[in-house]
């Protein structure tokens, strides 16, 4: 029973990511369909329209599982192996000190902003 | 024959999760993460066995089928922590923008400085943000899609990897700033490894790994044209 409530639910996520995609390339958005289908999924949400029930189960599942449904396309750099050989070595090293940069910065700067707000409010 | 290597292929890259899955229970670390040992022991493997990524892809595929449900599946944890996230829309929107210009701006100059090609350096401008975003970009401004993919996965691992030392060495240590610069570095990848540290913290990484496919996408030519 928990099985099929959680391909159900599964089932109507596709389904707003079917509609995002659709929207994506009829009005030709550079957003990708499934962070489109995420938005009207939230608005729905926000307003009431959708129980978040009738999702429940299956979006848990997913969002646990979210690394395994990285793997076939991670698995694709092997494609790419030679590329890194010799000096190539450099651009994997410059690709993650950038990711450390973006990191850093855009946690320090949420929160610094963040304690002042909130020293802002205890005054 | 297709069938049955999708079949193997499918129920293979299962089995190697759930082993993975095992190995970072029993011994945590950054270096156990299943999207980092997963995808070592899957390469290691298809080298060893001399299968293409294009046969194994057959089956692998359908996994990744439900990358756009679970996408659209992190519209419930937002729900959810939704008045958490306007009451700190300010910190977001800010953290987002300045991460996004240092992003693109810190690899093309790190990419320029170290004499790559065009080729190269607008193919990792837009490394941070998700896989389809990725792709688009560098092909809107030239550089070559299926490239990026690979960039984008870099970032991804290679952040999930390293955020722990990172958040420990700059005392980075509030669910906001950390999901934040997990989602902004890291994408997906980094929302799946906020999301087991807590729901704001992965609501968080949800909203900047959303917000920042939106301004790498409009910042990430003008950026080019100023510092290439």
């Amino acid at each position: 029973m928990q099985f099929i409530r959680i391909a159900v639910h599964i089932g109507i996520l596709y389904m707003f990511y079917a509609i995002g995609t659709w929207i994506q390339h009829t009005f030709g958005l550079f957003i990708p369909g499934s962070v489109l289908g995420m938005i009207l999924f939230l608005i729905l949400l926000l307003t009431g329209v959708f129980d978040p029930r009738w999702v429940e189960a299956g979006a848990g599942v997913l969002i646990k599982h979210l690394p395994l449904l990285f793997l076939p396309i991670t698995v694709g750099v092997i494609n790419y192996l030679d590329l890194f050989k010799g000096y190539g070595i450099w651009i994997i090293i410059i690709a993650l000190v950038s990711t450390a940069l973006v990191m850093f910065s855009g946690g320090f700067v949420s929160q610094l902003l963040y304690r002042k707000e909130k020293r802002g409010e205890a005054s | 024959m297709n069938y049955v290597i999708g079949a193997a292929s499918l129920i293979a890259t299962l089995l190697i999760y759930i082993v993975c899955r095992k190995i970072n229970q029993r011994y945590p670390s950054p270096f156990t993460i299943p999207v980092l040992v997963g995808t070592v022991i899957i390469v290691i493997g298809l080298l060893v066995f001399d299968i293409p990524y294009e046969t194994y892809n057959i089956g692998a595929k359908w996994i990744n089928e439900l990358l756009g449900p679970a996408v659209v599946a992190l519209a419930y944890p937002l729900y959810k922590q939704w008045d958490m996230l306007t009451k700190n829309i300010i910190p977001i929107l800010t953290s987002v923008v300045v991460a996004a210009i240092v992003g693109v701006g810190s690899g093309v100059l790190l990419a320029k400085w170290f004499g790559f090609g065009h080729d190269i350096i607008y193919s990792i401008s837009p490394k941070s943000v998700t896989t389809p975003v990725a792709m688009d970009i560098a092909h809107s401004i030239g550089g070559v899609p299926s490239l990026a993919a690979v960039f984008v996965m870099l970032a991804g691992i290679g952040g999930a990897v390293m955020s722990s030392y990172v958040y420990k060495f700059t005392k980075i240590d509030g669910f906001l700033g950390k999901g934040l610069g997990m989602g902004c570095a890291s994408h997906a990848i980094g929302i799946a490894m906020a999301m087991e540290n807590s729901e704001e913290e992965g609501a968080a990484a949800t909203i900047g790994m959303g917000m920042s496919s939106i301004v790498v996408s409009i910042i990430t030519q003008p950026l080019i044209w100023l510092l290439v």
